[in-house]
């Protein structure tokens, strides 16, 4: 980078920087908010103006995974001595509510929506993006008969508004039994990631020369051996873009969701929303499922952020 | 070490032919260079051979067996691609070392440390071996390229172009080392290019395309010297074959208003003719037809002299030590048995049955 700036460089150098900064705090003060509501006692959730400063707890955690019932009056003396730490935490802040169930942890709705959330959004965007990847290059490498009409007509799965087909979807799982499994939800997600796997995938395998699978074929390899030595490893950058976008779809995904499972195979999106109807709404209780709800996508990203920046510039910087 | 035969080869795309009916034999040992413009089909023909493309006709020999149906690992052929033949994520040395880790010819690990360490001492890239391939130089590359190919003992060596993405002087000196290469290794080259320089320095014999079509096979000698049709007279040589229209009658040549004693035309009366004859060819001086200098171009070792004559331009290379000067004129006559005569219809040359 060139040290020297003229003036005027220098000023529109400083106005980037500040206009980066506004637009990032714009963006950033949702996810904030939400942190920030997650480790609250619960009185300290709902003032006006809200409390910036404040002393972190986990009780919202524990009241998020256990089930719990409400009390008249504050737990007894004897309760409260009984109960492990974290438990106390809860009483600590206040409120007038009880483990459920005769001295043992129940755990609440939440644990098995989160975990199945994590099996069908995983499953699917594996699915998805395997699938989408062998497709793409059959596609890329292979004259197809008619392969405009049938990239087309993949696209255009994706063309009709969900909520379109839900309710005949909803009458056909009905039938099938697929209703609240997870092997339904996964059916549908790999189904919908999948036009966009094929589209971005074939993108960023026509860019992997073919000459590259030619030589290992005069090499002695087999075109499958050559898939996976070569035609793979090149592919991993777009491979890795694709799967976090199916798989941000998958784990966001909440219509179908909502109206397709109910409680063995729900996931977390249309969970952690019906959790406001059930009595006065607890905002940290809330603020907590969805702070944990957005860890994995974040742990996701990361992990692949390499791979992501080249590979959502589509190829555009790659070599 | 194998002999290749191409039997009455073509190849269509799409009903499109980039390969008419091509007839190839290259012997045991043969340094074969197939010269072709672009779009000539040189690399069909290459990739056909090596069993990336299939014939739409005819049938490919390798080595006395038909391998026409035989996939590409089967065949046993090395193929220094015209470009992306280096794999970016790996190491030269992984380039190097992925032939020979082939799964259907296994080779002890020992076996290829060694291999390895002789073609990077041949090729001169031992310093190279550890870098990744995306961090050379396009001679480095195109070494490793090469070196990929022969780290391997196939039954061919097949070769696209390997030379052209270079500068002139690296490829003067990799033509060089390419062919002493060939000949220590005793083993069978194809090698493409459409560099006619190259193919007339390189080839034991030479083929030259045009269209999809084999027009001429032969020693250089015999394609510089004796072209079967204008399209080859025009192909090689620099500068090129003075190519003159006109008839012949009575022992002499008569082209426009200039007149050459070209006796021995037989077959070659009554008919419109083009008389081909090499720069190095013409007589400048003594007795001939007056010709005026329009142009001189030094090239160090000769010169070449630029003519024009009964309104027809010529071009004679000259020892640089014969002083002309722009504007002079000078008779120019021509070493009558050196005279390529082609019909004027066909272009086809009347030794060759034109
Ligand atoms: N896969 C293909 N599909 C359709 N046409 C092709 C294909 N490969 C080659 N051709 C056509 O066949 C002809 C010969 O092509 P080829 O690549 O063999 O030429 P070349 O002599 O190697 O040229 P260059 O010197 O440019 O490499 C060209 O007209 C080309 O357009
Ligand atoms: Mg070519």
């Amino acid at each position: 980078m060139a040290a020297v700036r003229t003036k005027g460089e220098m000023l529109r150098h400083r106005l980037s920087i500040i206009s980066l900064l506004v637009i990032l705090a714009l963006f950033l003060a949702p996810i904030f908010w939400i942190t920030a509501t997650a480790f609250k006692p619960r009185n300290l959730a709902t003032t006006v103006p809200p409390t910036v400063f404040f002393q972190p707890e986990f009780s919202p955690f524990v009241k998020l995974m256990t089930k719990r019932s409400q009390l008249r009056s504050a737990p007894t003396a004897e309760v409260y001595n009984a109960a492990p730490w974290w438990e106390q935490t809860v009483f600590d802040g206040g409120e007038k509510v009880v483990r459920s169930g005769k001295g043992e942890v129940q755990l609440s709705g939440f644990p098995s929506r989160f975990l199945n959330s994590l099996i069908i959004a995983i499953t699917s965007t594996v699915l998805a993006v395997g699938m989408g990847t062998i497709t793409a290059y059959g596609f890329s490498r292979f004259k197809v008969a008619g392969e405009d009409d049938w990239l087309f007509f993949i696209l255009s799965t994706r063309m009709l508004p969900p909520v379109v087909v839900a309710i005949p979807m909803f009458l056909m799982y009905r039938v099938v039994g697929l209703n609240d499994t997870h092997l339904g939800l996964i059916i549908l997600y790999t189904a919908f990631n999948l036009s966009f796997s094929v589209w971005l995938m074939k993108g960023f395998i026509d860019e992997i020369p073919k000459e590259y699978e030619d030589a290992a074929l005069v090499d002695g390899y087999t075109r499958m051996q050559a898939f996976f030595r070569i035609v793979l490893p090149e592919a991993a950058t777009g491979i890795a873009a694709t799967a976090v976008f199916c798989f941000i779809t998958a784990w966001n995904e909440y219509a179908f969701a909502l109206i397709m499972t109910n409680k063995r195979a729900q996931t977390a999106p249309p969970f952690i929303p019906s959790q406001v109807g059930s009595g006065l709404p607890d905002w940290t209780v809330i603020a907590a499922g969805t702070f944990l709800f957005l860890v994995p996508v974040a742990i996701f990203t990361f992990l692949l952020r390499n791979h992501l920046l080249r590979g959502m510039s589509f190829g555009a910087i790659r070599k | 070490m194998a002999h290749i035969e191409l039997k009455g080869v073509s190849k269509s795309f799409a009903g499109v032919p980039a390969i008419r009916d091509i007839d190839l034999d290259i012997a045991d040992g043969e340094f074969f260079v197939l010269l072709g413009e672009t779009g000539a089909g040189k690399t069909t023909t290459l990739r056909m051979i090596a069993g990336l493309e299939k014939p739409t006709t005819g049938r490919v020999w390798i080595d006395g067996q038909d391998v026409t149906d035989w996939g590409a690992a089967a065949r046993d052929v090395a193929l220094v691609l015209q470009q992306y033949s280096l794999y970016p994520r790996y190491t030269v040395r992984q380039n190097l070392e992925f032939p020979l880790r082939s799964p259907i010819r296994p080779i002890a690990e020992a076996e290829i440390a060694t291999r390895i360490a002789k073609v990077a001492a041949t090729l001169r890239i031992e310093h190279l071996l550890d870098r990744k391939t995306d961090r050379l130089s396009g001679g480095e590359m195109q070494r490793v390229s090469i070196g990929r190919a022969i780290v391997r003992t196939p039954k061919v060596f097949l070769m696209d172009e390997p030379l052209s993405a270079l500068d002139a002087k690296l490829r003067e000196a990799l033509r060089g080392e390419l062919k002493s290469l060939q000949m220590d290794l005793g083993e069978t080259f194809l090698f493409v290019t459409h560099d006619q320089v190259e193919a007339m320095s390189m080839g034991d014999r030479v083929g030259v395309l045009n269209k999809g079509a084999l027009v001429q096979v032969g020693s250089p000698q015999e394609i510089y010297g004796n072209p079967v049709n204008t399209f080859v007279a025009r192909a090689v040589g620099t500068p090129a074959m003075n190519l003159l229209t006109g008839v012949w009658a009575g022992g002499r040549a008569e082209l426009g208003a200039m007149v050459f004693d070209h006796p021995g035309g037989q077959g070659a009366a009554g008919r419109g003719l083009v008389f081909g004859v090499r720069p190095e060819d013409l007589v400048l001086g003594g007795d001939g037809v007056e010709a005026v200098v329009t142009d001189i171009e030094n090239h160090g070792v000769e010169k070449i002299i630029s003519l024009s004559a009964g309104g027809q331009a010529l071009r004679a290379t000259v020892p640089v030590t014969v002083k002309f000067l722009r504007g002079d004129t000078v008779p120019v006559g021509w070493q009558a048995a050196r005279v390529v005569v082609f019909d004027a219809k066909s272009g086809q040359s009347l030794r060759h049955g034109g």
